[in-house]
């Protein structure tokens, strides 16, 4: 299990700043909806295939990909480079 | 240099050659399948029914992806099997042989048998084809009958809707999904869709699809309504595609029988995906599920034992998350029991494991979530629903999965108590003995 630190999500602001997308493989089927939907076009698809989050510099954090999402994939995750900084 | 010959070109397929070219970059890997479409999201087709997603979207993989993984692929259709040979004819007649073969072939849609199920618009939705054809009916039939339970059944009656045609969905019995869902739940999804407009006919069948002129025109139910309609949507359930598997003898039961190394009955031939029926060598009950992820997780194990590893294929628990009427909805584990007089084999999107109702408490909330119901065990909990508000989703799935004791909170699971934020806590504080960290 991951950084269970709090169960407060993350805020907009806090994600805006510090945050990137993070998915659960174990829950996606591939459908696509979340690259179809990315405003510059990251195929966060392929992220969750791999299993990887979405680091790319140029996420907007806009959180489209989080809110179209059929299956409830995605999810926002504070950056923990940032987290320790902020200490 | 060994060869190996995947056929079937689904997620067990895809997930098999990966894994294989990443072991050994030297093998011969070929790909053989008969869907002309290729390689694509399967669950999404309810997707692009609905419009929200196009048809190109649905392709997972990019041309540079496919070269990468450096195959050769034969869109062909696989007439027969010789185990002895270590030979498949292609077509007519042409000759492929293997040192190692998966079968991946995955499974089809059951048909209704009633007079006139054969024609052209009483339809399935199987596959990419199969959505085109419904796309275009959609745009010149005004009403259309709706046949079956399950997942597949909701992907038709929603996608029909979306697109403008009034929808009539006959169940036989007296709710939706009877032997996944409780009483509350099956209620809460015919709700839904009675708002959308979704005219539900409950204990009605089709007696007989009538036709004019080749074409539907209406239905005659067994109570002897006749209900006009230009096209009828059959989603009761799929069948594994095993005809290949029969025909070479290898052991089959509802599908190709594999041990817990998907091992087939002939010491060079695996099987995975939807196809593969898992026999558990401790308890000797097998089973199969129509899930995209254990099919993906099955197409790695074979690849590792095809390539002479030794892996056991470790079940996940069952987990599918759907959007039933409009209401997401997680289904985990053993929630369910019994028969579902809709469907005649298994549901696709669905595991037969869901219906191994354990001994269990089952407990509901309506009140700190839209809706869940938790079925606990005597230190663990065996299973969940969690319908609207996916918060606790994650959570139940890891605890379930887990296997995590959960003895400290089980005087707390009360009725009446606030048991999502119990739950939350407890896997947010990682308490319970055996939490994995």
């Amino acid at each position: 299990m991951g950084n269970r630190s709090s169960t407060r999500p993350p805020s907009r602001s806090e994600i805006m700043a510090v945050g990137h997308v993070v998915p659960e493989p174990s829950r996606c089927v591939q459908c696509g909806i979340c690259s179809f939907n990315c405003p510059i076009s990251i195929d966060v698809r392929r992220h969750a295939w791999l299993g990887q989050h979405v680091e790319a510099s140029e996420c907007l954090t806009c959180g489209e990909c989080v809110r179209r999402c059929p299956r409830g994939v995605l999810r926002f995750e504070l950056t923990e480079l940032f987290m320790e900084q902020g200490k | 240099m060994r060869r190996y010959v995947i056929v079937g070109l689904g997620v067990a397929g895809v997930a098999a050659i990966s894994e294989l070219r990443a072991r050994d970059k030297s093998a011969e890997i070929i790909m053989v399948g008969d869907e002309k479409h290729g390689f694509y999201s399967r669950p999404g087709l309810a997707y692009h029914l609905t419009g929200e997603l196009p048809e190109k979207q649905l392709m997972i993989f990019s041309k540079k992806d496919w070269q990468s993984l450096n195959i050769r692929f034969a869109n062909a259709h696989v007439t027969s099997l010789d185990p002895h040979r270590h030979q498949l004819v292609l077509g007519a007649e042409d000759r492929l042989t293997y040192d190692r073969l998966l079968l991946s072939t995955g499974s089809t849609a059951a048909p209704i048998n009633v007079l006139g199920s054969n024609l052209p618009q009483v339809v399935k939705l199987d596959n990419l084809e199969d959505t085109r054809r419904i796309l275009a009916l959609t745009r010149r039939v005004k009403t259309a009958v709706v046949v079956g339970g399950g997942i597949l059944s909701l992907e038709l009656v929603e996608g029909l809707h979306s697109n403008g045609v009034s929808v009539h969905y006959f169940l036989r019995g007296g709710r939706y999904w009877p032997n996944i869902l409780d009483e509350i739940e099956s209620h809460m999804v015919e709700h839904n869709l009675e708002k959308m407009g979704i005219h539900l006919h409950f204990h009605t069948e089709i007696a007989e699809i009538m036709g004019q002129r080749g074409s539907v025109n209406a239905v005659r139910t067994t109570t002897g309504e006749i209900l006009p309609c230009g096209m009828v949507c059959v989603g009761v359930g799929v069948r594994s595609r095993m005809e290949l598997a029969k025909e070479a003898s290898l052991a089959v039961d509802k599908g190709i029988l594999v041990n817990d190394h998907l091992l087939t009955s002939n010491a060079d031939i695996f099987a995975a995906g939807d196809v593969a029926q898992v026999v558990d060598p401790v308890s000797g009950k097998s089973y199969i599920d129509t899930l995209w992820i254990p099919a993906r997780e099955k197409g790695v194990t074979a690849a590792i034992n095809m390539d002479g590893g030794n892996q056991k294929y470790n079940r996940t628990i069952a987990t599918n998350v759907l959007r039933l009427a409009g209401i997401m909805t997680t289904i985990i584990g053993a929630v369910g029991s019994g028969v579902d007089e809709d469907l005649v084999s298994v549901a696709r999107g669905s595991s037969e494991t869901w219906l191994q109702l354990p001994n269990s408490i089952a407990l509901e909330s309506n009140l700190d979530v839209n809706h869940m119901r938790l079925m606990i065990g005597e230190r663990t909990l065996l299973g969940a629903i969690v319908m609207g508000d996916q918060k606790l989703s994650i959570p139940l799935q890891e605890l379930i999965a887990g296997e995590t004791d959960i003895s400290s909170i089980r005087d707390q699971l009360q009725p009446g108590a606030a048991l999502g934020q119990i739950l939350m806590d407890f896997w947010a504080n990682g308490k319970g003995q055996g939490i994995k960290q």
